[in-house]
């Protein structure tokens, strides 16, 4: 359960962001919507870590997630967050199989080899696996990024933007594949997008 | 997955560049380490050959000729000295030990040399077969010439006028090997050791001419050298001045030759030395350039890793171990350039009394290895301490 409390971000040049509170319980599927600009990212990178509010508090099934020193956060976010980026972002001089194994080797996990190809196997990427990311399309590289996220069997998985840079066809099977593997992954799922495509997919929505 | 199979794969994706990198820390470091290892091997080969030598004394000429030809065995003789004269000189009160010796022949570019069981005494010979040289034309060989000849007891040979070359064979006599030494590790491996009379032997008119002028030969019978041992420190001084100002020889010292030798030979040492240094900055700035150009590439890398719960230590770690694993594989093959190539000139050098190897090692080499790891820190501390900068929200979100 993830809950956001009276937050705000202050920008030294710009305006100051107040984000409504929100709580996603365990299991919950989630938009969140809003024209760009209105501060999505921010209010992602917040929830997932990487950015420490200005004030109020970010509850990670109860933990005050800000409460941890920095090291702490790194791998508790690692551990409990699963991020998709717009763009795939994938270590280019690894095979998509140690791509994936690198998320749970970081967050100091021990890999589970059988539970990686296992995910790529369920994106229809295992034959993929040991090919390098240069190798794959677009499409086949932000399913490697979803694996990644999903890897240690994580809280929550944030996505952000997944479908922008996407065709219509491609951009629901995103969107299929993120719900999907969120529930079979038992984990809380927010996509942040201004998609009107994908607005129908997912009932919740948290409006910015 | 640990980040030192992380670093090695990414040093893998460059390869060119990593291979530059090696390739400059190993060129640097293997002129470092034949410098070292030929200096010390040169310096130690000059130690053990003229270790209890005090003086030498030949014809006129130049010192450093008389050193190099009389106890390293690489020079032509100054010259011959009237064994009279030589015989005066060797009775004097001061000389513990003189030991005459006679040059000229070789053997497959073996020096011969006509000496008395002095020789034995001087360099604490030992034989490993057989027995020491009596007889006019019996020879005892170094072990390594009996090695490379292929000599052994009771076996004869021609010795050859000259010292190098074997084109000019006394055919007229031949000697009979009565025994072999044992390997000393100095210049007498390579030598063949006979007494005096069996050098003037075969340089005596040949028997069909004349005989007689037999006597007056014998009155002008020359040697070439006295390697002189003093009976104590004091005559240093006042020996070797006797013997320049009063005798119609001169006196050299091998240790005050040999440091003139060295400091003739430093100049050049020293000009590679820097030239090594030189390179080994070049290669500094190269890895640091090759590191902090693919930070700009990395920056996505860095802020992912970090995104999926890598410590900013540990980045910091992976950057600086790309940059060590270069400068310290480029220092161990630098190391094994530097041994490899000592050999090679081992193998093919033609003075075999001074042979290199490239089968030794010094301490020096440790310190090399450990230049690499400067290297390496020095060139990668400023890209590494870059990855605690990177804002990975921003890093991550930017990029649309």
């Amino acid at each position: 359960m993830i809950e956001i409390h009276s937050l705000s971000q202050k920008y030294t040049s710009g305006p100051t962001l107040n984000f409504p509170d929100w709580k996603i319980n365990d299991e919950e599927q989630w938009l969140l919507l809003g024209a760009s600009g209105s501060g999505k990212s921010t209010l992602l990178n917040i929830i997932s870590g990487l950015l420490k509010p200005s004030s109020g508090v970010v509850k990670l099934n109860k933990t005050d997630i800000y409460s941890f020193s920095l090291k702490k956060m790194d791998q508790f976010r690692g551990q409990n967050i699963g991020i998709v980026f717009q763009k795939p972002h994938l270590i280019k001089s690894l095979n998509i199989l140690d791509n994936v194994a690198l998320a749970s080797s970081l967050a100091g996990i021990e890999v589970n080899h059988s539970r990686v190809m296992d995910l790529l196997d369920s994106l229809g990427l295992a034959d993929k696996a040991k090919n390098y990311p240069e190798e794959l399309s677009q499409g086949q590289l932000q399913r490697v990024s979803i694996a990644r996220a999903l890897v240690n069997n994580p809280i929550l998985l944030i996505a952000d933007e997944p479908t922008s840079s996407l065709d219509d066809v491609n951009a629901e099977k995103v969107m299929k594949i993120l719900t999907d593997q969120a529930s079979k992954n038992k984990a809380s799922l927010v996509i942040a997008t201004h998609d009107n495509r994908i607005r129908d997919k997912v009932s919740k929505a948290y409006l910015l | 997955m640990n980040i030192l199979k992380l670093g090695t794969k990414n040093l893998l994706r460059n390869k060119l560049t990593t291979f530059l990198n090696v390739v400059l820390v190993a060129f640097g470091i293997a002129i470092l380490s034949i410098l070292f290892l030929a200096s010390t091997q040169i310096g130690n080969k000059l130690e053990q050959n003229a270790k209890d030598i005090d003086l030498v004394v030949g014809a006129k000429g130049s010192p450093l000729q008389l050193i190099l030809s009389s106890i390293y065995h690489i020079d032509f003789p100054t010259g011959n000295i009237p064994l009279k004269d030589a015989t005066e000189l060797m009775q004097n009160p001061m000389v513990k030990r003189a030991v005459p010796l006679a040059l000229g022949d070789n053997f497959q570019g073996h020096r011969i040399v006509g000496t008395d069981s002095g020789f034995v005494g001087l360099y604490g010979l030992k034989l490993a077969d057989g027995k020491f040289w009596k007889q006019d034309l019996e020879a005892t060989l170094g072990s390594a010439v009996a090695n490379d000849a292929k000599l052994k007891v009771g076996d004869q040979f021609f010795g050859a006028h000259g010292l190098s070359d074997d084109s000019d064979e006394h055919k007229h006599h031949a000697y009979t090997v009565t025994g072999i030494l044992k390997p000393q590790g100095n210049v007498t491996d390579h030598l063949i050791l006979t007494n005096i009379g069996s050098v003037y032997k075969m340089h005596e008119p040949e028997h069909n001419e004349a005989h007689h002028n037999d006597e007056q030969e014998i009155d002008n019978k020359e040697i070439t050298t006295i390697l002189i041992q003093y009976r104590s420190p004091m005559s240093v001084v006042i020996f070797p001045r006797m013997v320049n100002q009063s005798t119609n020889m001169q006196a050299a010292s091998p240790a005050m030759e040999s440091a003139r030798l060295f400091s003739l030979i430093g100049v050049g040492i020293e000009t590679l030395k820097w030239f090594a240094f030189l390179i080994m900055a070049i290669s500094a700035l190269s890895v640091f350039i090759s590191l902090y150009n693919s930070m700009k590439e990395k920056k996505y890398d860095l802020a992912i890793m970090r995104c999926l719960g890598a410590s900013k230590l540990k980045l910091f770690t992976l950057v600086m171990l790309e940059g060590l694993m270069i400068t310290v594989s480029g220092a161990i093959l630098g190391l094994l350039i530097g041994h490899l190539a000592l050999h090679l000139i081992g193998v093919y050098q033609e003075s075999s009394q001074a042979r290199l190897t490239g089968i030794f090692f010094v301490n020096e080499e440790l310190y090399l290895v450990m230049a690499g790891l400067l290297i390496g820190i020095v060139a990668s501390i400023i890209p590494a301490l870059q990855t605690y900068r990177v804002d990975i929200a921003r890093t991550l979100s930017k990029d649309k």
